[in-house]
C-alpha cells in the first residue's frame, strides 16, 4: 500500500498499462501539449496533470496529441479499437460530450451489437466532470446520468485513489467501451492504494458507512458529502448505510435492494439534475423491487433542474451538500 | 492489368450490380424491412479502390454500403441474410442494410450517420500506422458527408498526424434529395480537401480503369507513409436515396440517360472487348456465375431462420 492522490493513482495506472500492453494508445487534447510552440512537447502533460512523460516514454504513434476535435478524438479511438487496438481517450471536460455525442451514442455504444457480436470496441473515455471550480454551465456538468441511459456503455466513477486504480485498470483491460468519469474536485483526494496488480470489478458497490437506520446511495464526489452527512448523523445515534455505486452501468442492484430491505429508508444523492437521472432510476428500481420494505417515501437529493451557475454562492446552492443530505435522511426517518 | 485482375474486378462489380438490382425487386415485395440505400451505378469506385486493398487494410463505409462490403470481401450470402434480417446473417440480423459490417475482413461498418465514418477511419489509420506494415485505411463518404464537420475534423487531423488515410469522396451528385451544386459550398471537394493540406485528385468514377489506375498511385503513396490523400469520384446513383424514394428531384429521363451513358459496367465491358483483354464468352460466363450466386443467396436468405426474442439482449456487452 502507498498513500497517494487520485491524480497520482490514475497517472500511474495509465503509465503501467501503457507499459504492459504495447497495443494501448492514448489520445486527447494537450495530453502532451506544447507541440508547435517554443516550449516544445511535454510543456503541459495534460491539463489535469496525468499524462506528462508518456510522450517521451511511448512516442508519437501511441501518445497522440490531437487538435481540438472531440468527435475525432472519440471517433479515432473507436476506429483504432475496431482495428484491434485498445484506446484511452481523454475529454478535458464532461460538457464536451455534447460536441462528440454521436461518436459515443451512435458509434462506440452500438458497434458490438450492430455487428452481431463480431468486433469489439475497447475504448476507455476518461471524462473530467463535476461542479466545484466555478466553471459554470459549460464546464461543470455531471453528465453521467445521460450516458448511463445508453445501452452498450459501461459508466464508472471512482471516489477513492484505490478505486481510481482498480476501476481504471478494469476499464482499460476490458473489451467494452467505458465512460470513466473523474470528478475534478476529487483529483487531490488522498488514500491508500494497493501495490501491484489491482483490479476492481464493475457492478460491485462499496459500503462506505454501515448502519441500519437508512440507506444512502450515491457515487463520485457525492460519496464524500454523503459520508460527511452520515458522520454528523452518527453523533445523534443515527446509523446509515452509505453505498458508493462505483459504476452506474452495470448497477449493483443487489447491494441497493439488500440494504433498503434492511433499513426501509432510501436517500439517493446525485450530482446530476433530477429529471431522468441516476436518482430517479434508483428510486424506480427500489419502488419496483423493494416496495414492501419501504417505511418512508424515497428522498432524492440532486442538483436542481437548472444549468450549473457561476457565482460561488450560486454553485454552492446548486450542489447537494452534507447538510442537505442530512436533512433528507432526517426527513425520511421522521416519516410515520 | 492482368487477365486475372480484370476478371476479379469485373466479377466484383457485377456482383454488386446484381446484388442491388435484385434487392430492388425483393424490397418491392415487402419481404425486406427497414431502409435500404442501393449502390448501383457506383460500382467502379468501390471496386477500383478495394482491388488495391488486402484483408489487413481497413475501410469505413456509409449508409450506402453494400458495394463497399462486397468489394472488401464480405460474404455475399451472409450479407443477403443480414439484409433479410436473418439470425445467421453477417451481423445476426442486428445491423441490417445500414449497419452491415465484417471487422474480420477489415470492413469496419456501414454507418447510418452521415459523416460519422471519417473519424473512425482515421482511428483505423492510426492503428495501421502503429503496425508499420504499410497498411492503409479508406473513409468512403458521399457528397453529403463531405459537408459534415466530422469530415473536416478528420481531414485536418489526418494531415496533422500524417495518417495513412484515403478520403474517398463519391460524388453521386445527390445528398439525399439535394444537389451537390447547392449543398457543396466550394468549387468542388478536391479543392476543399487540398485546402486542408493534403494531396487531392479527381477522377471519373464511372471509368473503372481511370479509377483503378489513379488508386494504384494514391494507395502506394499512403502505404509509403506520405500522409493522407483525398479523391473525388464523379459517379452516378441509379436509384433513389432510399428504396421507395419517389425521386421527384430528378430531371425527366435522367435515370435512363445515366444508365445509357454512365454505366460503369457497360463501359468496362466495351473497353475490355475493344482492346481484346477479355472476350465476350468470358464476360458472359461471369454474368451467369454472378446471377447464380445472387439467386442462391436470395433463396437461402428466404428460408434462413429468423432471430428470436431471446437474441435481443445478446451482444450488448462483451462481458456482463
Amino acid at each position: 500500500m502507498a498513500k497517494m492522490t487520485i491524480r497520482e493513482a490514475l497517472s500511474r495506472t495509465i503509465r503501467e498499462e501503457m507499459e504492459r500492453d504495447s497495443n494501448l494508445i492514448i489520445l486527447g487534447e494537450d495530453i502532451v501539449g506544447g507541440h508547435g510552440t517554443a516550449g516544445g512537447p511535454e510543456a503541459i502533460g495534460g491539463i489535469w496533470g496525468m499524462t506528462g512523460g508518456l510522450y517521451a516514454a511511448f512516442g508519437a504513434k501511441r501518445v497522440i496529441d490531437t487538435p481540438i476535435s472531440e468527435s475525432c478524438i472519440v471517433g479515432a479511438a473507436a476506429g483504432a479499437a475496431l482495428a484491434g487496438k485498445r484506446a484511452i481517450a481523454e475529454l478535458m471536460f464532461a460538457d464536451f460530450v455534447g460536441v462528440c455525442l454521436d461518436q459515443i451514442y451512435n458509434q462506440i455504444a452500438k458497434f458490438r451489437y450492430m455487428f452481431g457480436g463480431r468486433g469489439t470496441c475497447p475504448v476507455t473515455l476518461r471524462i473530467a466532470y463535476g461542479a466545484g471550480l466555478n466553471c459554470a454551465a459549460q464546464h461543470s456538468q455531471a453528465v453521467y446520468s445521460l450516458l448511463t441511459s445508453i445501452p452498450g456503455l459501461k459508466v464508472v466513477m471512482p471516489a477513492t485513489p484505490a478505486d481510481a486504480k482498480g476501476l481504471l485498470t478494469t476499464a482499460i483491460r476490458g473489451d467494452d467501451p467505458v465512460m470513466f468519469f473523474e470528478h475534478k474536485m476529487l483529483y487531490g483526494e488522498t488514500g491508500e492504494v494497493p501495490d501491484g496488480e489491482y483490479l476492481v470489478p464493475f457492478g460491485h458497490a462499496r459500503l462506505v458507512r454501515e448502519g441500519t437506520d437508512a440507506t444512502v446511495v450515491t457515487c463520485g464526489a457525492m460519496v464524500n458529502a454523503a459520508a460527511g452527512a452520515a458522520d454528523q448523523l452518527a453523533k445523534d445515534g443515527i446509523a446509515c448505510d452509505v453505498l458508493d455505486l462505483r459504476t452506474t452501468s452495470p448497477l449493483d442492484e443487489e447491494a441497493i435492494l439488500d440494504s433498503v430491505e434492511a433499513t426501509g429508508r432510501l436517500i439517493v444523492v446525485d450530482e446530476s439534475p433530477p429529471r431522468c437521472s441516476l436518482a430517479t432510476d434508483i428510486a424506480a428500481l427500489v419502488a419496483n423491487k423493494a416496495f414492501s420494505s419501504l417505511k418512508a417515501p424515497i428522498e432524492l437529493v440532486t442538483a436542481p433542474h437548472s444549468p450549473v451557475p457561476f457565482a460561488r454562492e450560486l454553485e454552492r446552492a446548486y450542489l447537494p451538500s452534507p447538510a442537505t443530505i442530512e436533512t433528507a435522511v432526517r426527513k425520511a426517518l421522521a416519516y410515520r | 492489368m492482368t487477365r486475372d485482375q480484370l476478371i476479379s474486378a469485373y466479377r466484383r462489380m457485377k456482383t454488386i450490380r446484381e446484388f442491388e438490382e435484385r434487392l430492388h425487386q425483393e424490397i418491392a415485395t415487402g419481404e425486406i424491412a427497414g431502409f435500404t440505400h442501393l449502390y448501383a451505378g457506383q460500382e467502379a469506385v468501390a471496386v477500383g479502390v478495394c482491388e488495391h486493398l488486402g484483408p489487413k487494410d481497413y475501410i469505413v463505409s456509409t449508409h450506402r454500403g453494400h458495394g463497399h462490403c462486397i468489394a472488401k470481401g464480405c460474404d455475399v450470402k451472409a450479407m443477403m441474410k443480414e439484409i433479410f434480417g436473418r439470425r445467421d446473417g453477417l451481423c445476426k440480423g442486428k445491423g441490417g442494410s445500414m449497419h452491415i459490417a465484417d471487422v474480420s475482413v477489415g470492413m469496419l461498418g456501414a454507418n447510418g450517420i452521415v459523416g460519422a465514418g471519417a473519424p473512425l477511419a482515421l482511428g483505423a489509420a492510426v492503428a495501421a500506422r502503429m503496425d508499420g506494415e504499410g497498411k492503409v485505411a479508406v473513409a468512403f463518404s458521399g457528397d453529403g458527408a463531405c459537408n459534415q464537420g466530422t469530415t473536416f475534423e478528420a481531414m485536418n487531423m489526418a494531415v496533422v498526424l500524417k495518417a495513412p488515410l484515403i478520403f474517398a469522396f463519391e460524388n453521386n451528385h445527390y445528398s439525399e434529395h439535394t444537389g451537390d451544386s447547392y449543398a457543396v459550398g466550394a468549387r468542388d471537394m478536391t479543392t476543399r480537401a487540398a485546402g486542408f493540406g493534403m494531396a487531392a485528385h479527381k477522377v471519373d468514377g464511372c471509368d473503372f480503369f481511370a479509377t483503378h489506375n489513379l488508386m494504384a498511385e494514391v494507395i502506394a503513396y499512403c502505404r509509403a507513409g506520405k500522409g493522407p490523400v483525398a479523391v473525388e469520384f464523379d459517379t452516378e446513383r441509379f436509384y433513389g436515396h432510399f428504396e421507395g424514394d419517389p425521386q421527384r428531384y430528378r430531371a425527366p429521363g435522367e435515370v435512363e440517360r445515366l444508365r445509357t451513358t454512365r454505366d460503369c459496367l457497360a463501359a468496362f465491358r466495351a473497353k475490355a472487348l475493344d482492346d481484346g483483354s477479355l472476350d465476350a464468352r468470358t464476360l458472359d460466363a461471369l454474368d451467369v456465375e454472378v446471377r447464380s450466386l445472387i439467386n442462391t443467396a436470395v433463396e437461402e436468405a428466404r428460408v434462413a431462420p429468423v432471430p428470436t426474442a431471446a437474441d435481443v439482449l445478446e451482444d450488448v456487452y462483451v462481458s456482463y
